[in-house]
Order: C-alpha cells, then structure tokens, then sequence
C-alpha cells in the first residue's frame, strides 16, 4: 500500500507529495511504489520506444504528486462482476489505495453503501460533474434494450447519462469492449461494447475477461499522473499493456522453437513444461501482458500453470477462437513451418492483413504508428471537479526520513 | 393505506435486483424479487464443443467464479462417462472451497457488513478502548491494536472530512437502527480493510491451479496443473509450500476473526434471529465445496431436504422433484404457463411483457422478473450456507455441531432459528470454518498421494469426441457460496445440443410460483420492518443474508422466440 495504516491525503489542502511528506512517508518508500507502477506500465515493449508513453518511476512519481482526488463513476452493467473482482485483487494500487487515497468512488453498484434511491442520487449527483467514468458490462440493445435495466432505465441509458460529462472513458473488461460471451454467436441480448454506443469521444478498452488487476488500477493511475489516458493501439487497448504478443515472451517459448511440444494434457512434456501450442494455445495470436505482469501479486498466469491462453484479451474469442483445444489453425501459405503459421497467425491477430510471413518488426512498426495517432486522439483535459494543482516537482530524492 | 417502495439498484450484490415493496409505513406487508438483468450464456453453450463449455459457462458470475466451471466439466463427464483422477478431483476440491471461504469473507465484510456497521459512527471511537475490546473478543489476531485502529480512524476521519465520502456517500448513517458502539464499528471498518489484504493472498490458491482468478482455468478429464517435484514450473514443493502457507492463513482469518466477529455484531442485533424468516423448507446435497459428476455421492451428507421446519426428518433427494415455473417470469411455455417442467424437459421461450423503459413499477403485472422460479415437489425452498448448516446438524454430523452449538448457546438460538436474516449470516462464517478446515484435510490428501507417486491429473483416455457416445446427457451437482448448483447438459456427436444451469439464486431470488412467495420476497413480507421507505436498511440487512447473485439467474434466451425443447434432443 502507498500509504500504509495511514490518514488519507485530503482534496485540495496539499498535493498528494506534499501529503505524503507530511505523513512521514519517506521519499524513498513513495518511488519504490511509483517502481512498481512503472514495471506494470512497462510491459509493452512498443512503449519503449514512444516518448508520450514512456513511462519511468520518476514520471509517474511526479503526475502523482501533483493530484488531487478526482471523481470516478463507475458502472457495472450487463456483465458478471468479474472485473471489479478482479480490482479487488490488484496488489500493488490496490482497491483501497484507489478508493480512499487517489480517486473519489462517487457510484460503484458493488461497493456503495447506499442502494435505491439513495445510490441512484448519487449517481445522478455525480453525472452532474466532470468525472472518470468506468464501465464494467456489455449494452444489450435488442428489444429496446430490456435485458438490463438499473432503476428502470435500460443500460444504454444508464451509459450515455454518465457518459456526457465524463472527461475519459475506460471500457474494462471483455463485455464493456466488444460485449464478450454474451456477445457470442448468436448474440441473444444484442450485446455490444462501450465504443458501440458512446461514438462521440475515444474508449480505452482495457482488455480481458477479465483484465488483471493490476492493469485496471495502473490505467487509472496512468491517467491520474499524467492527465490524460494511456496511449493505445487501434482497438483502443493501452500500450503499455497490450503490445506485446503472449507468444513472444512466452517462458515456453524456447520449447517451441525446439518443437517440444505438449501433445496431451500431463504427458511427459507437460510435465517437463514444454509448449502448449498442439493442445490450443492461443498465445500465437494474442496481445496480453499475462506472461509479464502475471496475476493475483505476480503468482502465476494460465500457461505457466500448464493450460493453454484461450485468448480472452482479443476481440471475438469465443468466436475465433473456438474449439479452444484445436491446435491454431494453418493459414493456407504452403512451405510455412510451424513456427512461420503461429508468426503469420500473429500478424492476423494485430489485423496486418495479408498472407506471407511479415517480419515483425514492419508489425511493430505499423502498430507503433497507429499508438502515437491513438495517443494524439485520446488526449484530454484532466478531470474531476476540484481544480488540480501544479506543484514544482518535489526536490530530488533523498533516502531521509521527513520529520513528522 | 399502503406505500409502495423501491429498491432499484440493489447494491452490494452482484448483478441487478430490484425490490418493489409495500409497507403499512412501519411494515412490510409485500414483496416482489424482480431479476432485471438476462445474458443467454446456454444459447451461446448451443452447438459448441462441449470440452470447452466450462469456459463459457463460468462466465455466468465472476464473484464465484469457479462454480460454474466445475459444474460445467462434471456435467460434461458424467454425460460421456468420463472419469477423472484422484488427484484432479482434490485440486477441484481446493480450488472450489477456497474460492468459497474467500466468498463468504468478501460477502460479509464488503457486502453484508455496512449494514450493521456505522462507518460515520466508528470515526467517534476511542482507538485505545476498541483495540482492548477487540483483543477480549480475538485475542489471536494481531492487527486488533491500538496502533492499527488509530491509523484506520484517522484515514476514515480524514474521507468523511473531506466531503468526498466516494463509496459512503448517502448511506444511511443517521438511521436509528444502526446500533454498535463506535469501537465495535471502528473494528468493523478496521477488519474490512484487512479482510480486502487477506482474500487477496489466499485466494493464489485458484492462481497455482488455474493459473487466475477472477475465472481460473478447467479441463475436461482432470486439470491443466501438472505434478512434477523436479520441475520448476509444475506443482512442486515450492508451489505446495506456498499452498500450505494460504490454507494456514485462511483457516487463521476465519476462526479467530470472521467467526467471533459475525458472532459479535449479530450479539447486537439479535432480534434478526426473528426477522427475515423465510420458506421453511430448505435442500442441501451435501458440505460446503461438495462437486461431482451425476447423482451426489460422498458429499459428507445424506442429500436431501428438511420440509416445513421439521429437523427430525430429513427427506431424501430425488432430483426428479425439481421443476420450474413461468407464472411470474417473463417466459412462456408451449403447453400452458401454469405447469412446471423438469430441467430436462424444459423450454424458455422468453416473452418480456413488462413496461417499456423507463419504468417505475413492474409488480401490478403478474408476471416482473428474468427469473424463473424452481419449486421441489411443488415447495419454494431455501439452498445455501443456512441450509447445508440446518441439515447437518439434523444429521447431527460432529464436526459442525463443534462449531455450532456453543455458538447457538452463546446467542441464545434454536437451530430452527437459524431461518432467519441472522441464521444466514451466522450460517456462512461457520461454514467457512468448518471448510477452511477442509481444505487442510484435502491437502493432506493430496500431498500423501504425491508422496506415494500418484502424479496423475489428468485422464487421456475419453478426450477425444470419437469415444463418447453419439448421444449423452449428464448433470453436476455443486454445493457453492450461495448454495446448490446443477448444471444439466446433452450432447450430441460431439457438440452441446442443450444445456441448462439451476442455480442457487433462481431458488431463492425467483418470484411467485404456486401461490408461494420465492425465498427472498417470503422473508420480506409480512411484518417485516422498515421505519424509513427512503432508507431501506433492514430490508437491506435481510436481502444480503441471503448474498444475492443474480447473473446466475439466467437461462436459455432466445430472442427469436424459437422454442428449445429438451425432450426432443433425447
């Protein structure tokens, strides 16, 4: 925690550095948390080589300082609280650094205390302000959009109200980016993503069914620190996240260029942890940070266990990327290996059309320039009601302890 | 004159409930559950790999988000006759009862407890006094200290100082009901918080196996965590090492925390041991975390039902009995709305017939949820942590009547009391003792059979669709969180031709059926109290004991209308 057992920093009184120093948290103890967002931050490579998305301790250290605590609405609905529990598992901001040192939680259906018309007050109290807004959940819009509904309203309304006044939009979660299991063929409730409905201003999509923990609060506090969100690629996912194919860092990976490949679930192979790919791996095509942030505080990730990623961070899986145990299939280019199918597989996976082995460096390149354009679209103003306030950066570190 | 009264959204729950109420102005005298929120998941499960159905499936609910899953994979095995090893079944178990204890903790601290506990009145407390009153009650636990008490004060006095309560805000802090000293609830606030460190640590036990939670992953035919001391990726003595650590720290928190503090804020509201009573019938298969393919066996109980408040009987479960009703769901059925069908002979054709949204009141028509409503030869009954409680204590299993009776002593309860908002809070943190302790057992288990050789998770040998029969049906049953699960599934060569989820929330959340209220709307009606309609506190207090889940409430949608009938499939 950032600040253990401690006060809250207040709005508007002192700058969250300035806080902290009064606090008695040393300088030290407030970077070496700002190094752990830093190495969440980092996970996509791309990011390395983009000014605006380069991320170090020392940037974040100095957007953090200057904050104040912004509004944040976040709602759930047609979804299956999945991602807010995977908040409540995030270690390193954890949920109740989020909800009672940097961001004010105006509306969150799984916490609040208030419910009816209490909660729905709230609600409406906080769509009147400038806000971040969240969404967890897929919009059923068949039938006038009947299949969820939240104090009688359908959840396109619910959405498009907390919407107008929202100064960033974080789609979180499979359902709130493409509509997710719900959205599968054949789509019963009509269910679409977040960017379906609000079309007047850019969705970041933090992708994932659900997204670690770890992920959703760094996009926010990516945001808080640098007063506007995280630069994406063109599904809108965060780059610092998502640019990175599971099967390029893959700890397995050398198993596969050495074709030791698991060919049944606990044979000899499996045992020895060689590679998941015969038994449907579908690492090849998928851009998650799994293999680099890992999950629940950097315990394990699912092919690390042993079962193979069944993609859940890409648009359609459950479509695409079904039966889940079906070894990838071939592409059709004759002479290819099978490490050229899982690379061409790549490459359709980012949506570089066209047949033949593509470098991946001409990917990376076309991605990374499709990033800095998202970059320049999602810049927005910094947030909340109360006005932030610039503080000189603190003064250099130092290990000493401020006195209280 | 009755008031008419709404609780829309229902918060700290998953998923969307709303209440509609009528009161006399101090009493309930009405009750409607209304389910607003449908996914259609078993659509989406038709015609799909039934290997993969699991993935789908658990996508029902992320809060227990292991049920579906294991539900899922049992059903699949029981229909193709698939058995798994010894070992894949004791990780199963792991992974199902952590999540379980996990459950309960999130449900009281994060959901159920701020309706007990005054988070604007623990502010006032005297850190000092709360911490020795704290140590007298748990003196095991070492965060009962002055010192930790006086930071969690400081951090909620400086929130409510700000004027950005954020998840405070509006809550009914000045209803009179709110009655634990400031202490009291300064240990509450206190115990939230920590409870929010421990859930996430223990919980890696799902990450060891299946590799994440929230939605951990499942395999057909066993499990995807290979055993291999001398690896350095599998389950090795590192990995188990670490297992060993969580099922410590989770038996610790529940017994010398989540217990004695369930016991002591109830002490203060011990009237709800009267209030909240609900359907007097109640069915549990067996213990806590029970899971397996087909008719329930070894599940620590005799499976079965105790009817109309009677402990001295318990009739045994004949899953034939189970039925589902349209009366008050928006549904219809081909041969008349007013006769139930089995799970395996049933349709859902869904019919919406409410108001167009934005609406202000659904209960004037009959029908007024997404719910339908299962009745057991025609009876609504109670499932869950209250209910696997009361009937092994009918069976007079020793483990649970070491927990139970001083406890029932101490608070001055009969057993039969425990139908009640208190019995039900009660219900689960004795549960969840008394599964933590489990899972000790289940790890002993599984680590001698390493110790002995046994390696094997998984059973190649009925992988392949070409081995299954052209044309299957199977079920799994699963005693979870919010009480017992069913998932019924057909296969046919080789992909899902039907599939159906009973969940527990549709037991106790659906509506009207037979002249009889659903759980939920029985323990409102009736007397229950409620002094301000525009702070719906008590009932609150009574609708969580039950820990609503209402995305589990799905089932089969077909926008389209088109008729999904079972029958035909066999």
């Amino acid at each position: 925690m950032i600040v253990p057992d401690g006060e809250v920093w207040v709005t508007g009184e002192e700058s969250l550095a300035e806080h902290l120093l009064r606090r008695g948290i040393s300088r030290r103890a407030f970077l070496a948390f700002c190094s752990s967002m830093a190495a969440v931050l980092s996970a996509g490579p791309l990011a390395a080589g983009d000014a605006e998305a380069a991320v170090s301790a020392a940037s974040i250290a100095e957007g953090l300082g200057s904050l104040t605590r912004p509004a944040l609405v976040w709602l759930q609905l047609q979804e299956c609280t999945g991602c807010m529990e995977s908040v409540l598992r995030s270690g390193d901001t954890t949920v109740e650094d989020l909800i009672l040192n940097l961001v004010s939680l105006d509306y969150n259906e799984l916490l609040m205390a208030a419910a009816g018309s209490a909660a729905d007050a709230a609600l409406a109290a906080a769509n009147q302000r400038d806000h971040i807004l969240v969404v967890n959940g897929s919009v059923p819009l068949a039938e006038g959009g009947i299949y969820t509904t939240i104090a009688g309203r359908t959840a396109e309304q619910v959405l498009l109200e907390s919407a107008a006044k929202a100064t960033a939009v974080f789609a979180v979660g499979a359902c709130a980016h493409w509509g997710c299991v719900q959205a599968s063929h054949p789509n019963p409730t009509g269910a679409v993503g977040v960017d379906q409905v609000v079309t007047d201003r850019p969705v970041v999509n933090v992708a994932g069914c659900p997204p670690i923990g770890e992920v959703i609060t760094a996009s926010l506090v990516y945001t808080l620190s640098r007063g506007a969100p995280p630069p994406t690629d063109a599904q809108g996912r965060p780059l610092f996240a998502y640019g990175q194919r599971i099967h390029d860092v893959c700890p397995r990976r050398a198993r596969f260029d050495a074709g030791q490949l698991v060919q049944h679930f606990d044979d000899d192979a499996a045992r020895d942890g060689h590679c998941l790919y015969e038994v449907g791996c579908r690492g090849p095509e998928t851009f998650s940070p799994c293999p680099i942030v890992q999950w629940n505080l950097h315990t394990d990730w699912p092919i690390g266990v042993g079962h193979p990623c069944i993609g859940c961070t890409e648009v359609q899986f459950y479509d695409r990327f079904t039966p889940f145990y079906d070894v990838l299939p071939k592409v059709g280019v004759a002479g290819l290996s099978v490490e050229g199918d899982a690379e061409t597989i790549g490459m359709i996976g980012l949506g570089v059309v066209g047949a033949g082995v593509a470098a991946h460096a001409v990917a990376s390149t076309i991605w990374g320039r499709r990033a800095v354009k998202a970059a320049e679209r999602v810049r927005l103003p910094l947030l909340g009601d109360v006005p932030t306030r610039s503080v000189p950066p603190a003064a250099p570190a130092t290990d000493e302890e401020p006195q209280p | 004159m009755s008031t008419r009264v709404v609780i829309d959204p229902v918060t700290r729950i998953e998923g969307h409930l709303r209440i509609e109420l009528l009161t006399d102005g101090r009493k309930i005298t009405e009750a409607w559950s209304e389910t607003t929120q449908f996914k259609g998941i078993e659509l989406v499960l038709k015609d799909r790999d039934p290997r993969d159905a699991w993935a789908f499936a658990q996508r029902i609910c992320g809060v227990c988000t292991v049920v579906h899953a294991i539900a899922s994979v049992r059903a699949v095995e029981d229909a193709v006759a698939y058995p798994i090893p010894k070992q894949a079944d004791l990780i199963r178990n792991l992974v199902l009862g952590s999540q379980i204890v996990q459950d309960h903790v999130i449900h009281f601290y994060h959901l159920q407890a701020l309706d007990f506990v005054n988070v604007v009145n623990a502010a006032k407390a005297d850190p000092t006094k709360a911490a020795t009153a704290a140590a007298a009650l748990e003196p095991r636990y070492a965060l009962n200290s002055g010192p930790r008490f006086t930071a969690v004060k400081e951090q909620l006095a400086k929130v409510l100082a700000s004027g950005q309560l954020g998840i405070f805000s509006n809550g009914y802090w000045s209803h009179p009901d709110y009655r634990l000293t400031p202490e009291l609830d300064l240990m509450g606030v206190s115990h939230y918080l920590d409870a929010l460190t421990w859930q996430r640590s223990m919980i890696r036990i799902n990450t060891l196996f299946g590799g994440k939670n929230p939605h951990p992953n499942f395999l057909v035919g066993g499990m995807a965590s290979p055993i291999n001391l001398d690896n350095e990726i599998t389950i090795n003595q590192v990995k188990l090492d670490k297992i060993q650590a969580m099922i410590t720290e989770a038996v610790a928190f529940v017994e010398d925390v989540f217990l004695p503090d369930v016991v002591a804020i109830l002490g203060a509201y011990a009237d709800y041991a009267t209030i909240g009573r609900s359907s007097p019938n109640v069915l549990a298969l067996g213990k806590a975390g029970y899971n397996g393919p087909g008719h329930p066996r070894n599940s620590g109980l005799t499976p079965g039902l105790l009817l109309d408040g009677n402990l001295a009987d318990v009739v045994d479960f004949d899953p034939a009995h189970i039925e589902e009703y349209v009366t008050s769901g928006w549904y219809s059925y081909r041969d008349g709305d007013d006769k139930g069908l089995a799970p395996w002979d049933g349709e859902t054709t869904p019919r919406y017939t409410g108001p167009k949204p934005p609406y202000t009141w659904l209960a004037d028509d009959p029908r007024y949820t997404f719910s339908k409503a299962p009745r057991y030869d025609g009876r609504a009954v109670q499932v869950g942590p209250m209910a696997r409680v009361l009937m092994a204590y009918a069976q007079k299993d020793a483990e649970t009547l070491d927990v139970l009776t001083p406890i029932l002593r101490r608070l001055q309860l009969q057993p039969g009391q425990l139908n009640s908002t208190a019995g039900r809070i009660l219900g689960r943190a004795v549960e969840a003792v008394l599964l933590a302790r489990q899972l000790q057992s289940w790890f002993d288990e599984f680590t001698r059979g390493i110790r002995a050789g046994d390696v094997t998770t998984f059973n190649p040998d009925r992988w392949e669709p070409s081995t299954w029969p052209a044309s299957s049906k199977g079920v799994g049953f699963a005693e979870v969180a919010r009480g017992m699960l069913s998932h019924w599934v057909r296969i046919q060569d080789g992909t899902v031709a039907n599939y159906q989820a009973v969940v527990p929330s549709t037991w106790n959340g659906g509506g009207r059926a037979l002249a009889q209220r659903g759980p939920y709307e029985e323990a409102l009606s009736g007397g229950h109290p409620l002094v301000d309609p525009a702070a719906p506190l008590e009932a609150l207090r009574t609708l969580h004991s039950f820990d609503p889940c209402q995305s589990c409430g799905i089932h089969v949608l077909d926008a389209t209308g088109r008729e999904l009938a079972w029958a035909k499939v066999q």
